[in-house]
């Protein structure tokens, strides 16, 4: 595993990152830049949430958008009906998109490998045709947010730049939790699960008790990120929070770059968010569906010939590089194939 | 008055439910012989649509007739995508099996927009065109062909599966890979078999429903999951139990959508997913 110093270079490389993060939008000042690096921000933040379920624990849920719905929805409600502000939104979203995935998870978990993720999927199809159809929720029509209110208060600003701190925040926090489980037992749990399930149940681990636990704590954070794009937009409907894309989009993250591993989704938002934009720009609209077939040519190449992502390819070529010492163990001997 | 309405809803449901077990029977034959699952089966039939609607436009062969051709090409996709592809990942885990079908989604989903437009299209004038009046029900004449292309090639087969030399070959691979191999059959040609033949019978689905449904390159997203659920509900692998599970999935959507309210019918077809997931994981006559 990691050796000491491995570790504290890593940690200065963070900081180092962090750093650049903090000061980049003081030299990129043009607005529509500074969507794009919010853009990215984003989808890093999801990725990284959603692989905490799906890339340590290994239980690939292609629904993730019904997390990003419940989050979006709930804060948006809270403001519009309650005058509530969006920092207790936010969380009050979080917390209800945990107790879905709990009540989502466990019968859900009780299906392995591709059941699990098409029973996802169904539940995500399910929720959008239900908030589709509520007049409660404005159903097809969607929320605004009110136009009137802006500052810190209610996370509702003219300019980018504020945006860009809060994902920021909400990335780091998000890497954060992703951390922490990472280096405690339980991410060494999580990936018995994912690896060896039956020899994990063997030693007397829970599973159901930990897949939840994955699922939930990546509940919580996608439903943040949702409420983020709500503020951010200041406007949702099904079609845009709720939708088969945004889980999609949210999975493809995490998978291009890497799944079990922390920097992977953050690379893989780079790549895809990128790629995404460079397309619209230059095929116009978002009709042509270059940067889909791009990014599905990356997946493909990844699924076959590197399971642990761009990040996987790229550790394969350092290691084949002259002088370089053999990447640390982090790659499980099931992933390297001859 | 009440029973005529009845008859109509079952009618259409049986109609519609034909054509889902004939999608559903291509990926169900995939999964059972190589345990794995396609998500890329929606987009075979999506491509068998557009094979019918170019040989409409540039042509002018009329989709019912171009469905020979709509298997053939479809049946070469199949293999190529099995060679290319899913070849390389029968031994990965099945993380990176989940991946590549579904990176397979998106990529034929991204290149029928990019060659072909979001825009929906439509066969104007199809050979099979007009309502049949039995009585006091109603049905499309390109809806009744439909199905019963679907009952033929599904019919079909199975005659194949249970009494063609090839097709009991492929049978036992699917029962027990390893006993087949030293039996002499060829199990990467039977992969590839099951991989052509699924492709076709979804692309023959799709070319039975150019007559009449829009076709759009996300068409493929709908007929997936109500696939996904055929499948489970017949039993993973079983080609008998898929044709059974598509004739009640079909009739519970449109019953469902009659009483409950269209919006909610394919909620109404998922929920059923989830319910025999967790009840009957195994489906109605799928292995245990």
């Amino acid at each position: 595993m990691t050796t000491g110093t491995n570790s504290s270079r890593k940690a200065m490389g963070t900081a180092a990152l962090l750093a650049l993060a903090a000061v980049l939008p003081l030299a990129i000042t043009e607005p529509s830049q500074q969507n794009f690096l919010i853009l990215i921000l984003m989808g890093a933040q999801m990725g990284v949430a959603w692989n905490i379920v799906g890339g340590y624990a290994g239980q690939v849920s292609l629904g993730h958008a019904v997390f990003y719905g419940i989050g979006a929805y709930s804060s948006t409600m809270l403001l519009t009906v309650l005058g509530l502000t969006p920092w207790i939104g936010a969380l009050a979203g979080g917390l209800l998109a945990a107790v879905f995935a709990l009540a989502m998870g466990w019968p859900c978990f009780r299906l392995k490998g591709h059941y699990f993720a098409m029973a996802t999927i169904a539940v995500a199809e399910i929720m959008q045709i239900l908030v589709t159809n509520s007049d409660f929720l404005e159903g097809a029509v969607g929320l605004y947010l009110p136009m009137d209110r802006s500052g810190w208060g209610w996370l509702i600003f003219l300019s980018k730049l504020p945006y860009y701190y809060v994902i920021l925040g909400l990335l780091v926090l998000t890497v954060l939790v992703s951390w922490a489980i990472e280096r405690s037992h339980i991410g060494y749990y999580f990936r018995a699960i994912k690896d060896e399930p039956e020899a994990a149940r063997a030693l007397g681990v829970s599973l159901t008790r930990y897949k939840l636990i994955a699922l939930s704590v990546s509940a919580f954070l996608t439903a943040m990120g949702g409420s983020f794009y709500a503020q951010k937009e200041m406007f949702i409907d099904p079609g845009s929070v709720f939708a088969g894309t945004i889980s999609i989009k949210i999975a493809l993250i995490a998978i291009l770059g890497g799944v079990g591993r922390l920097t992977g989704p953050v690379l893989g938002a780079v790549i895809l968010i990128t790629i995404e934009e460079y397309s619209r720009t230059l095929f116009g609209s978002t009709g042509s569906g270059t940067d889909m077939i791009i990014y599905a040519a990356m997946i493909i190449l990844v699924a076959v010939f590197s399971p642990s992502g761009v990040l996987g390819l790229l550790g394969d070529l350092r290691r084949h590089l002259p002088g370089a010492k053999p990447a640390g163990g982090k790659t499980s001997a099931k992933e390297i194939r001859p | 008055m009440t029973a005529d309405i009845l008859i109509q809803v079952l009618v259409s449901g049986l109609l519609i439910g034909l054509i889902y077990a004939l999608v559903a029977v291509g990926l169900t034959l995939i999964f059972g012989v190589m345990d794995i699952v396609n998500f890329a089966h929606g987009e075979f039939l999506m491509l068998g649509m557009y094979a019918s609607f170019w040989a409409f436009a540039l042509f002018a062969i009329d989709p019912i007739v171009a469905l020979p051709l709509t298997a053939l090409l479809l049946f070469a996709v199949g293999v190529i995508v099995y060679q290319t592809v899913i070849r390389r990942i029968l031994k990965a885990p099945m993380l990176s099996q989940i991946f590549a079908t579904f990176g397979l989604m998106i990529l034929l989903r991204g290149l029928a927009q990019f060659f072909w437009k979001p825009d929906h299209r439509l066969i104007p004038h199809s050979l099979v065109s007009g309502n049949i009046a039995l009585g006091p029900v109603q049905f499309g004449l390109p809806q009744f062909v439909a199905a019963l292309g679907a009952v033929g090639v599904t019919g079909a087969l199975w005659i194949f599966l249970h009494r063609t030399r090839l097709g009991t070959a492929l049978e036992a691979t699917a029962i027990d890979r390893e006993a087949a191999t030293l039996m002499g059959i060829d199990g990467q040609k039977m992969f590839a078999l099951a991989w052509g033949i699924g492709a076709a019978c979804a692309g023959l689905a799709g070319g039975l429903i150019a007559t009449f449904f829009p076709i759009f390159p996300e068409v493929g997203s709908n007929f997936i999951l109500i696939a996904f659920v055929v499948v489970v509900l017949g039993g993973f692998g079983s080609v008998t139990g898929a044709f059974l599970a598509g004739i009640i999935v079909g009739l519970i959507e449109v019953l469902g959508g009659f009483l409950i309210g269209p919006e909610y019918k394919t909620a109404i077809v998922l929920s059923l997913l989830l319910v025999v997931l967790l009840v009957r994981p195994r489906g109605l006559l799928g292995k245990a």
